[in-house]
């Protein structure tokens, strides 16, 4: 299963599931629910962190977290 | 007069909500600490019609009411404790239009606590040119709210939202969304438990690591056995109560929220590209580095030089008008030279400040943090800690104070041990005033001034020490925490003026009165043992008379001779003597060791304590730095401030950890007196090692 780590700059997914307990409740609240879409917007050197546009807010996560989290990509 | 009455400020970082708080109090505000924390907080009183005032409070901006640091902590203990005295009779939460979404989710949670709510949507200019429209009327049904459409930038709205807090009775108390709903079993055993208590309420005190003591502990007793339930349990439940409001949210914006994504002028995509760019972002950052420091070095010199010499001639005037004695004495030699060691300071802060406002309020901050994480991290620090130690070269409190949204209990810890490395603005005088003492005035490749570049490196000692030490205690300290690191990008804007110049004004001035209690109260204590002593120091006159006789000696040479005679019998000059074998082997007297020892308070009180130490004794107007460079060595008549000894004096304040302050704030900050005793100690040895070793070679 694809997650967040592995979007490509300009890429859309949709946020399927990921281990509750390895995700600040703090993501959450800024959107990063299931069902919720997620774009790559940039990445700093080494694709870490990871700017994003989830569900509308920008923000940026660290791959490691970013691979927590399942996704499927939108065409 | 009226009874004034709480409002409460509350919304999302980056919403806003401190122009809104500077719109509707003016300069009518006061800034000061929670009680017992150094969480800031910011109250004013807001006029409103009819001579009925509103004392606003502009609480801690939070994305929601589940807390996971101090700053947000406060905001839960003011909006559960009904008793409270800053428990608000109206909240107004500020919202962003282009951020809507997430900025209702706190909104849905004050409303559930069934306080009055107004709903303030920040940046309503930028609306036209985002193509956004709103149905205001559909919206406030739904939200069962009143709402001001505002922009505190074009100063629009503020009649209307000021109409609403004065009619704050009339609105709606009723919760908008049921957290109930996603556990029914769970929630109705509350209910049974807790029949006079608010459900959500209940929820929040169960789910929150706060410090409730505040609150009324009777009314939440048995509490605790609702937390039986596993932490991961209670934060799934969490994600669903998250998950339930933002189906609310959705529904709601659906029918009242349109963007015409095809005519948005997509200006921050393309300010990213750049500013984020994996080679040009890190260019443009270095750059925006370089600006400051000269800034601070090279702008501020000329106002600093102005305030020097104003304050030498002060005190000579002084000297000369008042009528002789003790207290005209105490004022010039000890108050004024004391109190111009500290407002010399004022160009640079208020410069460091400046950048520090402009590069948050812009928005600019957070992509430093992004492109500087990965690189801080392999020193066990985390790209948030680029702000404190940007910041700590201002002052080291306000950086540890901005650790506080580092994520990581160890990335932060690290951080806070090792910010007090950087080059604060209290090492300045120092700085400044010895190099301009040891080190030629000349130019390398006939552009950059020596001086100048000793200052850089000064800069990059600082940053170096931190860095390393950083990485050393992440090889060493055994901590174990999971790496979260969320941070939000936000808009681009232009800073306001206002905002800006009202950080730069409050902070300097809290710098200010801060630093200057303490250097005035240690320049009267010094000049006191200064200028009184035992035995020999009362007799002064006859002994230095008595071995000059038979001797040509002028007159003006003699009374040199007994005013450093006494100053050496006097109470300080006994202590300075005690302490002189300690700091002889860095290069060092007496009267250095002095300073050293009362700036273990605050480092700039090294300046005015070696003014207010020579100026005691010499009768001409002079600055403090034409004094300093007069000191000789009284065998080899070398002068005290040389090559070695100043190389050994700056890079002893390079590392040494002399602020009381700063020590008062780590054990604040990490709750342990183990942190500070530990950097005190481990930068006090590094100091005198790396000064002694310098001097020793140099010598």
């Amino acid at each position: 299963m694809p997650t967040i780590a592995h979007l490509k700059k300009g890429e859309r997914a949709i946020i399927k599931e990921f281990p509750v307990d390895l995700v600040p409740l703090k993501l959450l609240e800024m959107g990063c629910l299931p069902g919720n879409e997620v774009a790559l917007v940039q990445t700093a050197p080494f694709q870490d962190p990871m700017y994003l546009n989830i569900n509308g807010s920008h923000l940026a996560i660290r791959k490691e977290t970013a691979s927590q989290i399942e996704i499927e990509l939108i065409n | 007069m009226a009874k004034q009455f709480n409002v409460a400020l509350i919304g999302n970082p980056n919403t806003g909500k401190t122009s809104v708080f500077n719109q509707l109090t003016g300069l009518n505000q006061k800034v000061g600490n929670y009680p017992g924390i150094t969480v800031e907080r910011k109250e004013g009183i807001c006029k409103l019609d009819r001579g009925v005032k509103a004392h606003i409070l502009d609480l801690p901006g939070t994305y929601s009411l589940n807390a996971s640091s101090l700053d947000e902590n406060v905001v839960i203990e003011v909006l559960l404790n009904k008793n409270d005295k800053d428990f608000p009779d109206v909240a107004i939460v500020v919202c962003d239009v282009e951020n809507l979404k997430r900025n209702l989710l706190l909104f849905t949670q004050i409303k559930d606590l069934g306080i009055p709510t107004i709903l303030a949507i920040n940046m309503a200019d930028r609306m036209k040119r985002k193509a956004i429209s709103l149905q205001i009327p559909e919206m406030e049904k739904r939200l069962e709210t009143k709402i001001a459409l505002i922009s505190s930038r074009k100063n629009e709205g503020f009649d209307e939202l000021k109409e609403l807090i004065s009619n704050y009775k009339q609105l709606s108390t009723a919760p908008c969304v049921d957290a109930s709903v996603i556990a029914p079993d769970y929630f109705d055993r509350l209910r049974k438990t807790f029949p006079n208590q608010d459900l959500y309420k209940l929820w929040l005190v169960i789910t929150q690591d706060v410090n409730f003591g505040k609150l009324d502990r009777n009314a939440f007793q048995g509490v605790a056995s609702f937390k039986t339930e596993s932490k991961s349990n209670l934060k799934r439940l969490q994600q669903k109560e998250t998950i339930r409001r933002y189906q609310f949210i959705n529904e709601t914006l659906k029918d009242t929220l349109q963007v015409d994504s095809a005519n948005a002028k997509d200006f921050r995509s393309k300010l990213d590209r750049v500013l984020t760019h994996k080679v040009w972002g890190y260019v443009i950052f270095f750059g925006i580095l370089l600006l400051i420091f000269q800034a601070i070095f090279d702008w501020s010199s000329y106002p600093m030089d102005f305030i020097d010499e104003s304050f030498a001639s002060l005190s000579e005037w002084t000297k000369n008008t008042l009528p002789k004695g003790d207290f005209t004495n105490l004022l010039a030699e000890g108050i004024i030279s004391g109190l111009g060691g500290i407002i010399i300071f004022i160009p640079q802060i208020a410069f460091l400040f400046l950048f520090i406002a402009v590069l948050e309020e812009s928005g600019y901050m957070s992509r430093v943090v992004f492109l500087m994480d990965r690189v801080m991290r392999r020193f066990g620090l985390s790209g948030k800690s680029v702000v404190p130690l940007v910041s700590g070269t201002a002052c080291a409190i306000p950086a540890i104070m901005a650790t506080r949204n580092i994520e990581n209990w160890k990335e932060r810890l690290i951080t806070i041990l090792v910010t007090p490395f950087t080059t604060c603005s209290a090492r300045l005088p120092v700085y400044l005033i010895i190099i301009s003492l040891v080190i030629p005035e000349e130019r390398v490749l006939g552009i950059f001034s020596l001086q100048g570049l000793t200052l850089m490196f000064l800069y990059l000692l600082g940053f170096g020490a931190a860095i390393l030490s950083a990485y050393l205690l992440d090889k060493v300290l055994r901590i174990k925490t999971k790496t979260f690191f969320v941070i939000e990008m936000p808009n681009y804007k232009v800073p306001m003026f206002k905002n800006v110049a009202i950080t730069v004004i409050e902070k300097t001035k809290s710098f200010v009165l801060g630093a200057g209690k303490i250097i005035l109260a240690i320049s009267i204590i010094l000049w006191v043992l200064a200028s009184y002593g035992p035995g020999d120091f009362n007799n002064a006159e006859e002994i230095v008379r008595q071995e000059n006789i038979g001797k040509t000696t002028s007159e003006d040479d003699i009374e040199t001779q007994i005013a450093s005679f006494k100053l050496e019998n006097s109470y300080i000059g006994i202590m300075g003597k005690a302490i002189e074998p300690a700091v002889a082997p860095l290069g060092y007297d007496w009267k250095i060791g002095i300073a050293i020892v009362s700036s273990f308070a605050a480092r700039e009180v090294f300046v005015g304590t070696l003014a207010t130490i020579y100026s005691v004794g010499s009768e001409e107007e002079e600055t403090i730095k034409n004094r300093m460079a007069a000191e000789v060595h009284p065998v080899s008549g070398v002068p005290r401030f040389n090559f070695a000894s100043g190389i050994s004096l700056l890079l002893f304040y390079a590392f040494a950890m002399q602020c009381m302050s700063t020590l008062a704030v780590v054990r604040k900050e990490t709750n342990s007196w183990k942190w500070p005793l530990w950097q005190l100690g481990a930068m006090t040895v590094i100091a005198y090692v790396v000064a002694l070793a310098a001097y020793q070679f140099l010598k």
